[in-house]
């Protein structure tokens, strides 16, 4: 230990011994505090390269510090909003809405009959049409979606997964009707099917042919669609799933390993389409922590693509993260107290160099957001953008003794963990034995209990709670969409080349029979006005479907 | 003889944090918990508590498809002789639909936030006074 | 509102094709022992037509998602079907998450199939009884085969995969699990020896061990030697072939003078323990005994009574 240490070190002792000691024994700490007391230069390697090599500059390896060199001085994180409603027209209103009030980025929900393949008139789909996003059955509802907004001019986020490559193969034929070329759009498809499985359910084949759809839309972005992202890997989900926040990073990691390596399989090159992957993390409320989690992540993802995977390009090694605050710890109880809870965990994002983000609404767990309600998440983004400063200085915890130690440990235990699923053989493997879904639940119920114990405090739900009950005006869905959407597709269908499109329903089947690229024979049955219903019961049809494994 | 119950997720919601805590919490408080998984419909989830002679069916649901479900699961039991069943709810339910889902057969809603605990106590108390311990 | 029913009643309504009587049949016979003779002699006649395999291995061989197959594939062959499904329960609180169904989903809706899913504690009479009376309800209801499945990790599980008609063990790959088996005798009770997952790296050699260990456990005038077969239950993969072979075996039972010995055997053991069970309690009854016991129980913890010579004087008197 050197002498500058060593002086600490005696220092702390006295002043535990002396100082602290006469407070403890007549003021006794509070309960249930899990956090180590201070931190001080004995808990940070004190080694000389310990700056350049793992702490750096921003936009350097290991990405510490951020992955641009100016970060939100040279561009504030792109602020979005989730939005997405029962038609396609609302929708639209609700966007041009967004972007004339300075969102910079659109963010597509949809439905879950529309994330899980199945159209409005699919038996499946009963009651659930139009619920928690837009309805996109064909090419004719996408064209609504977008309807006077110039797809060159706006980047969009798509929240779909199983079939990403049918809703992007939408989104290029709408933006062709506009003029706009494929290589012009910018935006992201979350295709992340794996934690499908672990945490969101809307999964529709079992893992191993979802790869391959996966690696495919990989290949068809990079020749036609470069500025795409073409992946958006989530540890949002997961953690939103109840896991730990090492789980957070672990899981997700050890699934985009695993997409890599498929691409790879595939015959793609590392830097082809690693500058290509984006991820989704959550921004919890214990803000430091958080901060030393997104640094953590960026160090340790930097080391994968460099050191594992041998990319050489810096933009292979960047981590370029979205940020979506926790839904699940906002409460229905006192809702105001989420406003609070949000701008907390947006402040945590900025301070851990997010590079863009979504705020919830408060009244998250009530229903879907108001007009209201989503604006003042928005503004809530802008408040810390315009008026903190957070804003102005790079990696501004940098140095502090808790930041440094926490994003070590982090880094560490993550990468503990994601070896532990390598040598299961991979997270396909240890989603298909069921331990990640296990180890998640675990985590849920332990965090669950230590609520109902009153190990851990959640104000206004287990303490200074109250009995008023809060007159929020909730957003009312529309039950009729299902009718609407039927009628459409009816219609659509007696319009439509039927010709046409079994012709290359046909085509698609051959493809996924067989080894060819599936994304131009989606992209032909877009076309030609297939609906997606139709287009994923082709594949459902190849590839089956998947079942859950037994809950232990 | 335990208590047994049938926890269930309607419709094509996928968030099963809740339903599988509230399983858990359930098997920790000696009951004997039937988890059927996602993409349950209401004619599966009644047939499925017929089968297995449930007394509760606790019902979990996030996206907003709460009215139109969960009617039809306690009209799936009552066609098929199991109207005496249990029917309870939880999730993303709005107040203001609570009174409504009362008045066609859910017999109560646990909000969320509330703790695992008080759906424990409910269903014991609810099956002491059938007589079922 | 429902009438829970006098048992003729459910009987009745069940054989008529009341799912709900039928299973409320099975929830008066497990709980209420009276209930379960009354249950068994008024079913009797119904009884004696249906085919149990037993379904059984560690956690996580697959054991569900091949009941499933196998009820669909006999399903296809025009059987009505009956599963048991055992999940183990907790050791602390009683209580079980029985998560068998979740890869049975298929199958809710199917009128030709019965489902009950039991966990391993809080069966008066045992486990076995339980799975036993369900099974016979299954049967009076028309089933002629009856799937139980078990997760064979606890002995009174092994013991009902062991009363089954034909038992089919299953395990996977690369699991290790192999000496736990052993221990556990799974593998001596089977019938026939399942890998399933086969498309998984280690089958062969998983195959070829089980075999191996077969060899070394093997009497040398046993007429039916358990054949190791490879699934992919998931994929319907070799599930065919299982059922050929259950058939098999079931051809060779129905001519093999040791099943017969073997059924007779299990008989006995049922009745005698019925028997047992009925006039115990009756005796006990008829002499206040129950009642007594609690009198002197406190003598007894406090050393001043010999328990055992108590039992030895009221057993000689009651019995006079």
């Amino acid at each position: 230990m050197s002498d500058k240490n060593e002086n600490i070190k005696k220092a702390k002792e006295e002043w535990e011994q002396g100082l602290l000691q006469k407070t403890l024994s007549r003021f006794p700490e509070r309960e249930n505090i899990h956090e180590q007391r201070i931190y001080t230069p004995l808990d940070v390697d004190s080694s000389p390269e310990y700056y350049t090599e793992k702490i750096g500059f921003p936009g350097q390896y290991p990405m510490t510090r951020g992955g641009q060199s100016t970060m939100y001085r040279g561009r504030l994180w792109t602020m979005r909003s989730y939005s997405g409603f029962a038609t396609a027209k609302e929708s639209n209103e609700r966007f041009k809405y967004l972007l004339s009030q300075g969102v910079t980025g659109l963010s597509v929900a949809f439905d879950l009959p529309t994330q899980i393949g199945y159209d409005s008139d699919d038996p499946h789909s009963e009651g659930d049409v139009g619920k928690v996003g837009v309805a996109i059955d064909s090419l004719e509802d996408m064209e609504e979606l977008f309807e006077g907004i110039p797809l060159n001019k706006v980047s969009t986020s798509m929240t779909i997964n199983a079939p990403a490559a049918v809703m992007l193969a939408m989104y290029q034929a709408v933006a062709e009707k506009q003029g706009v070329r494929p290589d012009e759009l910018q935006g992201t498809v979350q295709n992340d099917v794996l934690k499908e499985y672990l945490a969101r359910g809307t999964y529709i084949f079992p893992p191993r042919p979802s790869m391959r759809l996966t690696a495919d839309l990989f290949a068809y972005c990079k020749d036609n669609i470069p500025k795409w992202n073409t992946i958006s890997v989530g540890g949002y989900h997961i953690r939103e799933a109840g896991s730990t926040m090492t789980q957070e990073l672990a899981f997700s990691f050890a699934n985009a390993i695993e997409y890599i390596r498929s691409a790879i399989d595939a015959g793609l090159n590392i830097d082809d389409f690693a500058g290509r992957i984006s991820w989704i993390f959550t921004a919890d409320i214990n803000v430091l922590e958080e901060v030393a989690k997104f640094r953590a992540a960026r160090r340790l993802w930097a080391k994968i693509l460099k050191e594992r995977f041998g990319a050489q390009k810096p933009s292979s090694w960047m981590l370029r993260v979205h940020t979506h605050t926790s839904g699940s710890i906002l409460t229905a109880q006192q809702p105001l107290n989420n406003v609070v809870r949000v701008a907390l965990q947006a402040f945590g994002a900025v301070l851990g160099g997010t590079n863009s983000m979504a705020t919830c609404a408060f009244d998250e767990a009530l229903s879907i957001p108001t007009e209201e309600s989503a604006t003042l998440a928005v503004r809530t983004q802008q408040i810390i953008a315009y008026e903190s400063g957070a804003s102005e200085i790079i990696d501004p915890l940098a140095g502090s003794y808790y930041i440094e130690a926490m994003t070590d440990k982090i880094e560490r235990e993550a990468e503990a963990m994601i070896g532990e699923i390598e040598a299961m053989g991979g997270a396909v493997s240890a989603i298909e034995n069921g331990w990640m879904q296990n180890e998640i639940l675990s985590s849920a119920y332990k965090y669950q209990m230590e609520i109902e114990k009153g190990e851990r405090t959640i104000v206004g739900v287990n303490k200074f709670t109250s009995d008023v009950t809060s007159d929020v005006t909730l957003t009312m869905m529309d039950p009729t969409v299902r009718e609407t959407q039927s009628a459409k597709i009816s219609a659509l269908k007696k319009r439509r080349d039927n010709a046409a499109v079994e012709k290359a329903l046909e085509a698609l089947k051959k493809a996924a029979e067989g080894t060819d690229p599936l994304y131009p024979r989606i992209l032909d049955a877009v076309r030609a006005y297939a609906t997606e219903g139709e287009i994923c019961n082709t594949l459902r049809d190849v590839f089956g479907e998947y079942v859950a494994v037994k809950l232990i | 003889m335990a208590i047994r119950v049938l926890v269930a997720k309607p419709g094509l919601d996928g968030h099963d944090r809740g339903a599988k805590v509230v399983a858990s919490a359930l098997r920790d408080a000696g009951f004997e918990v039937i988890y059927t998984g996602l993409r349950q419909t209401p004619e599966q989830i009644a047939a499925a508590a017929i089968s297995e002679d449930v007394n509760v069916v606790a019902l979990s649901l996030l996206s907003g498809a709460h009215m139109s479900l969960f009617p039809r699961v306690v009209r799936c039991l009552q066609e098929n002789e199991g109207g005496d069943i249990l029917v309870v709810g939880g999730g993303v339910i709005p107040e203001a639909d609570i009174p409504l889902l009362k008045e066609q057969g859910v017999a109560e809603i646990f909000t969320p936030g509330t703790p695992t605990g008080v759906t424990v106590d409910y269903i014991k108390q609810a099956m002491a006074q059938r007589g079922v311990s | 509102m429902e009438t829970p029913g006098l048992p003729d009643i459910l009987i009745e309504r069940a054989r008529a094709g009341s799912r709900r009587a039928a299973a409320r049949l099975i929830t008066l016979a497990e709980n209420d022992p009276a209930q379960r003779l009354e249950i068994a002699r008024m079913i009797y006649p119904h009884t004696g037509g249906a085919y149990v395999i037993g379904i059984t291995g560690p956690p996580g061989s697959g054991k569900s998602t091949l009941t499933d197959k196998l009820a669909k594939l006999l399903r296809k062959r025009n059987e009505t079907v009956g599963i048991v499904a055992v999940d183990p329960s907790s050791q602390f609180s009683g209580g079980a998450i029985l998560g068998d169904r979740i890869r049975m989903n298929d199958l809710a809706l199917d009128k030709g199939v019965y489902i009950r899913s039991m966990g391993t504690r809080g069966h008066l009479g045992g486990l076995s009884v339980s799975v036993g009376i369900a099974a016979k309800i299954f049967d009076a209801c028309g089933c002629g085969v009856i799937l139980v499945e078990t997760a064979g990790v606890g002995q009174s599980e092994v013991e009902i995969a062991g009363t089954a008609d034909t038992t089919v063990v299953v395990t996977v790959p690369g699991l290790g699990d192999d000496i736990q088996m052993l221990k556990a005798g799974i593998l001596e009770i089977g019938d026939i020896l399942v890998v399933n997952k086969a498309d998984r790296p280690g089958a062969r050699q998983t195959a070829s061990t089980l075999l191996a260990m077969r060899q070394l456990g093997e009497p040398p005038d046993r007429e039916w030697i358990p054949p190791v077969l490879l699934t992919s239950a998931d994929k319907d993969e070799g599930v065919d072939k299982l059922l050929d072979c259950i058939g098999a075996h079931r051809v060779l039972r129905q001519i093999s003078r040791s099943q017969r010995n073997e059924r007779t055997d299990r008989l006995r053991e049922e009745v005698l323990a019925l028997l047992k069970e009925k006039i115990a309690d009756r005796v006990l009854e008829r002499h206040g005994l129950p009642g007594e016991l609690e009198l002197v129980l406190g003598d007894m913890y406090d050393r001043r009574l010999n328990p055992y010579e108590w039992v030895a004087q009221k057993a000689a008197s009651c019995t006079r």
